[in-house]
């Protein structure tokens, strides 16, 4: 709270400075924690893919690999996990308990999602109230959410797939999990390139990640947001 | 054919030693300062970095750590899925940090396997010894740092049974392995005890072949391949750390799974 009272000195009146902002500065922090990490992840993930790749003759060049070897992937892939997951937990955690999830990710309908994408192959992809989330936005953040999940759990399995042996027969072998593990890492990129253009497309939510964003009405929803 | 396990650009193996004792001493600072280079390092993702020495320093002590975090996820009555022995690769994969064409065979007849440290037996085995000893047979799954896997057959020596053999002090933290291709390696004592870790001798029913490890190496379902020496040469039982080859370049340690 004493960081909002810095950016509007006098302007807050008290009912003001109790409505949150749509970004609540634990979840920028978080948002931005995980992005370094999942860049380290991603990258590093491509250096140790290179030693023995999935696909025969697909490679990351050495511009997109962190880790100048293997070993140096792994160790960051190695350290990187501990942040990706610690960081996960306290945002999924914060999602649930604080209602930001349910406010901003449900329902999805998928009328609705039909026609945002109809809206948009028509062009019509304006997005005056950033607040509210379309049908698209939300399944995204969905799959997305869900594929971090997956990395972690298929990534585990394929750490110790002795020790979790009995997950690994479940998910069809070690190279089995160790080819979903590289696919969750390709929805995962897929959901970061749209996320990114988007986000430079409409400057305005890329500031509200980083400053906070709008106030929300005092409900903590929007009209639209209620009615969505 | 060049190994694609040898790295594009090998580190001088003396820096690492070096630092060594420096990094042992430096984990929660290194933590820290790794902790703050992680964002600006991520920006030159694309750029030749040569790992700075205080990044280095950094991911060497959460490795380190990380060491701990595996052997505490260890669980030393957890068995390996074992396959039927249809599924046995003919022969195995061949791997070590040089091609296959540089594989110097050894004699049977005149190798000996040295036992030292904290042992109460320390007299030389020839491979007759070993031989006399009860066998094992496990069909286990073996998985590369880098990736790939194969179903393999492995008849030898359970570690275990060769350690009581020779009166080694169980507590003691470390097995380490000496190999005549010069790879030296170690494991944790918990992992040498698994009933999985064998002094292996024989693959698919067959004494093992030059290219892996005639006439003793090490094979054991709990670690990734690179901790299954060849040729082992010596072993030795102690509390004093004892590396190996490729965790002085840089991979973890216990590379348990």
């Amino acid at each position: 709270m004493g960081r909002v009272k810095t950016e509007a000195p006098g302007v807050e009146t008290p009912s003001l400075r109790k409505r949150r902002r749509l970004h609540p500065w634990p979840l920028r922090i978080m948002h931005w924690v995980n992005a370094v990490v999942m860049l380290i992840m991603i990258a590093s993930g491509w250096g140790i893919y290179d030693d023995d790749v999935i696909i025969r003759g697909f490679h990351f060049g050495s511009f997109w690999r962190l880790g100048d070897w293997a070993a140096w992937s792994l160790n960051w892939h190695f350290a990187g996990m501990w942040f990706l997951v610690l960081n996960g937990l306290a945002y999924l955690a914060y999602g649930c308990a604080s209602g930001r999830f349910r406010e901003k990710l449900l329902p999805i309908r998928p009328s609705e999602v039909v026609q945002t994408v109809v809206d948009t192959l028509h062009l019509r992809i304006a997005h005056p109230d950033i607040t509210v989330y379309n049908a698209v936005q939300k399944l995204l953040y969905i799959i997305v959410i869900l594929a971090g999940i997956s990395q972690v759990i298929t990534g585990i399995v394929i750490w110790k797939p002795v020790q979790l042996s009995g997950l690994v027969a479940l998910l069809g072998g070690f190279q089995t999990a160790r080819v979903l593990h590289f696919a969750g890492m390709a929805v995962i990129v897929g959901f970061l390139i749209v996320h990114v253009a988007l986000a430079l497309l409409v400057p305005k939510t890329l500031s509200a990640m980083i400053a906070g964003g709008p106030r929300l009405k005092p409900s903590g929803h929007t009209k639209q947001g209620r009615a969505a | 054919m060049r190994s694609p396990f040898r790295p594009n650009l090998p580190p001088d193996a003396a820096v690492l030693d070096e630092h060594k004792p420096l990094i042992r001493s430096l984990e929660r600072r290194g933590l820290i300062r790794g902790g703050l280079s992680l964002g600006a390092l991520v920006m030159l993702t694309g750029c030749d970095v040569r790992r700075p020495e205080a990044v280095e320093a950094a991911l060497l002590a959460i490795s380190r750590f990380n060491d701990g975090v595996q052997a505490l996820l260890f669980d030393p009555n957890k068995l390996a899925p074992t396959y039927p022995a249809s599924m046995i690769l003919r022969p195995p994969k061949f791997n070590a940090y040089y091609d296959v064409m540089d594989v110097k065979p050894v004699s049977g007849a005149t190798w000996r396997l040295e036992v030292s440290g904290l042992v109460a037996d320390k007299r030389a085995w020839t491979l007759s010894d070993l031989q006399a000893l009860p066998q094992t047979s496990i069909v286990i799954e073996h998985i590369c740092v880098e990736g790939w896997s194969y179903i393999g057959g492995w008849t030898g020596v359970p570690l275990r049974l060769f350690l009581e053999r020779v009166g080694a002090d169980l507590r003691a933290k470390y097995v380490a392995f000496k190999t005549a291709d010069d790879y030296p390696s170690s494991i944790d004592m918990a992992s040498a005890l698994h009933p999985q870790t064998l002094l292996a001798l024989k693959y698919g029913g067959d004494t093992l072949a030059d290219p892996f490890g005639y006439p003793m190496r090490l094979r054991t379902a709990v670690k990734l391949g690179y901790k299954n020496p060849k040729w082992v040469t010596a072993i030795e039982v102690t509390n004093k750390y004892p590396g190996g080859y490729w965790e002085s370049l840089g991979f973890p340690w216990f590379a348990g799974i």
